[in-house]
């Protein structure tokens, strides 16, 4: 086993005296937050929902931030440095519309409904079978997200420090435990949003520097071209559309449709729509404006992420010169011997050009947000796992400490699991193709028997579960049958690699949820219409739907104007770049 | 309604722009300090960017900024956090 040894010649990044102070700064404030936040915590609604009482700017920011681990800064990263522009549409295409959609038209059902958790809808809509399916699948799916988080953890220890991911691994998991545990959501909440500050106050400068070091946007585009092997990939790395590097497609013309139907429609909706650790966040809040204003107001934020996220990878990979040759297709080795994947751009990035002082804040922001993306999978597996499949089919009616126990014993077992599901991840060189697949199997199906169950009433229990159950399998599939979807387990039998195979596994699911379950219902007897009142749009009186204070607010606390604007600005953007 | 009866507070400490001001502003405190006591150390790392003396610079604003937010427009709360008025708890 690794000895501690922080010595400059075997670790990535030389961290000094005050780098460490700002860190341990960091980590003193999350717990003094956790530590006041116990003090509040009295019921298991509390616990489990911060008692709704945030604002929807804080719920808002932690709606973003919620999702700003793994997936954004390493990943997106990775592939700015892969792919370069095209990496965009992750947000303009893949969050921010469906963001606005779950703002608009799903937040009204969530909140009004009164569930504590996207499968307790499934339950009220489609009864136990959904209910059950929805409940073990999710569950499944967050304890692999969370290895994701727990890995990109650990490399930012192993990086700094100079450990064996093993070590780091077991390191990072006894971190994230005791963050979480200390005060649920309303803690991890509050850390959401001032992580969020400290990503921002690493992550701008870094760009900045780094933007400065190049010679600027156009120094950056001069390198790039100089970089690439062929002006056509050149081309492709500096245009967003038609993104064909990303999707891995030939045609611009599939191409465009696989990212505007696979990643904008299927993928993203499904993900934002019906992923609980993000619509928790908006649960928590205090009126039913502010929980649809919270993916709303976060959808600004999230608009400028990739300026901080992508633009570095792309900047990593002509500045720093590991990635460089990584993407000139060389194999390099870091100071522990592992092999440097895209991965690690921003890494590398760091520690090039970040001073002593600075670097310390881009570690703790870093490390924020992967024990925070890792606590948010775990709190949203906590819920799921206390209240829809302990409370629901394990030891029912038993009283509330009781419940709030078997959640803070499932905390430490999901952590115990992320352990052995982060060596899973450690097999992905970038991180997103791994992620995309998870979604893929996990929730485009899910978003189709949502969408499909919410806006048609003949819509039976019997095809809401089958649908599930089919979309996941022919996701799986796909992924099977595809180049690398599953790293080397796959077969290779349908020509498609990269992000391009598992929009397609999400179409694939999305299509036969669809047709299965418009097939099972029409043989099938409907629910009477009495109950599915707040489940289903026609069933549903209007004003249950809106706040009927929303009308007193000025026009930019009011949900539509500040969509339109979200919307526009991300119009503007897509012609921009 | 159910809070009229319950005691009543400034959220203090537990308001989040508090704490986030206050990390903040230490934080750019610290890259001063850092900046004072290296000299013109990471100059040459960063191209020639002061990046410490503007960084700290920027943190500080902001983090003063969110604490005099906090000041300005304190946040009350009822003593036992309870939802709105107008909607029933949640079922258990």
């Amino acid at each position: 086993m690794a000895v501690p040894a922080p010595l400059a010649s075997d670790t990535l990044i030389n961290a000094s005296v005050v780098d460490y102070l700002i860190v341990a700064l960091y980590f003193g404030f999350v717990l003094g937050i956790g530590l006041l936040a116990r003090r509040q915590v009295s019921d298991s609604v509390d616990f489990f929902l911060s008692g709704r009482s945030l604002p929807a700017w804080v719920t808002g920011l932690a709606f973003v931030s919620a999702n700003l681990g793994a997936v954004e800064i390493m990943g997106m990263s990775a592939n700015g440095a892969e792919f370069g522009l095209p990496a965009v549409h992750y947000f303009w295409i893949g969050a921010i519309p469906a963001m606005l959609f779950l703002g608009v038209v799903m937040m009204p059902f969530y909140y009004g409904s009164k569930v504590r958790s996207v499968p307790e809808f499934m339950l009220r809509r489609f009864g136990p079978p959904a209910h059950l399916v929805n409940a073990i699948s999710f569950a499944v799916a967050q304890l692999l997200i969370a290895g994701i988080n727990l890995y990109l953890l650990a490399t930012i220890i192993e990086a700094l420090l100079g450990w064996s991911l093993w070590v780091s691994l077991i390191v990072a998991a006894v971190v994230v435990l005791a963050y979480i545990t200390l005060g649920g959501l309303s803690a991890a909440i509050y850390n959401e949003v001032l992580q969020f500050f400290v990503i921002v106050a690493a992550l701008l400068p870094l760009t900045l520097i780094g933007l400065h070091e190049v010679g600027g946007w156009d120094g950056l585009k001069q390198r790039i071209t100089e970089a690439s092997p062929t002006a056509a990939d050149a081309t492709a790395q500096l245009n967003s559309w038609p993104g064909t590097n990303l999707t891995g497609f030939s045609s611009d013309v599939l191409s465009v449709i696989g990212i505007v139907f696979g990643l904008g429609f299927v993928l993203s909706f499904g993900y934002w729509t019906t992923n609980f650790v993000e619509v928790q966040r908006a649960m928590a809040s205090d009126s039913i404006s502010s929980a649809r204003k919270t993916p709303i107001i976060g959808a600004f934020p999230k608009i400028l992420v990739p300026f901080i996220t992508i633009l570095p990878g792309m900047i990593a990979a002509v500045a720093v010169t590991e990635i460089a040759d990584v993407k000139a297709g060389g194999s390099v080795t870091d100071p522990t011997g592992a092999p440097v994947e895209f991965n690690d751009s921003l890494l590398y990035l760091m520690r090039d050009v970040l001073p002593n002082g600075l670097l310390g804040i881009a570690i703790a922001g870093l490390m924020a947000a992967f024990m925070a993306g890792m606590a948010a999978n775990i709190s949203a597996f906590n819920t799921v796992f206390s209240y829809d499949l302990w409370q629901s089919y394990a030891v029912k009616d038993r009283d509330d400490r009781y419940y709030l126990t078997v959640g803070r014993l499932a905390t430490v077992g999901a952590t115990v699991i992320a352990i052995f599901t982060a060596t899973l991840a450690s097999n992905f060189s970038n991180i997103m193709d791994y992620l995309q697949t998870l979604f893929g199997f996990f929730n485009a199906p899910l978003f189709a028997t949502f969408i499909l169950g919410m806006f048609w009433k003949r819509m039976t229990a019997t095809a809401g579960w089958v649908g599930l159950v089919a979309g996941t399998l022919s996701a799986v599939a796909v992924a099977f049958l595809s180049e690398d979807a599953f790293g080397s387990a796959s077969l290779g039998v349908i020509p498609l690699s990269g992000q391009g195979a598992s929009f397609v596994a999400a179409g694939a699911a999305f299509a036969i949820d669809i047709v299965l379950s418009v097939v099972i219902s029409l043989a099938g007897t409907p629910k009477p219409s009495s109950e599915l009142k707040g489940l289903v749009w026609s069933e549903t009186p209007r004003e249950d739907l809106v706040d009927p204070r929303e009308a007193e607010y000025p026009w930019y606390r009011r949900t539509l104007p500040l969509a339109g604007i979200a919307l526009a600005a991300v119009v503007v953007l897509n012609f921009v770049f | 309604m159910a809070d009229s009866n319950e005691k009543k507070h400034t959220a203090g400490a537990l308001d989040i722009r508090n704490v986030i001001g206050a990390l903040l502003t230490a934080y750019g405190v610290i890259l001063l300090v850092t900046r004072l006591v290296d000299g013109d150390e990471g100059g040459e790392k960063t191209a020639g960017v002061n990046a410490n003396l503007w960084a700290g610079l920027g943190l500080l604003v902001v983090g003063l900024v969110f604490i005099a937010w906090s000041r300005l427009r304190p946040v009350v709360v009822p003593e036992h956090t309870a939802g709105p008025d107008d909607l029933p708890a949640p079922k258990h």
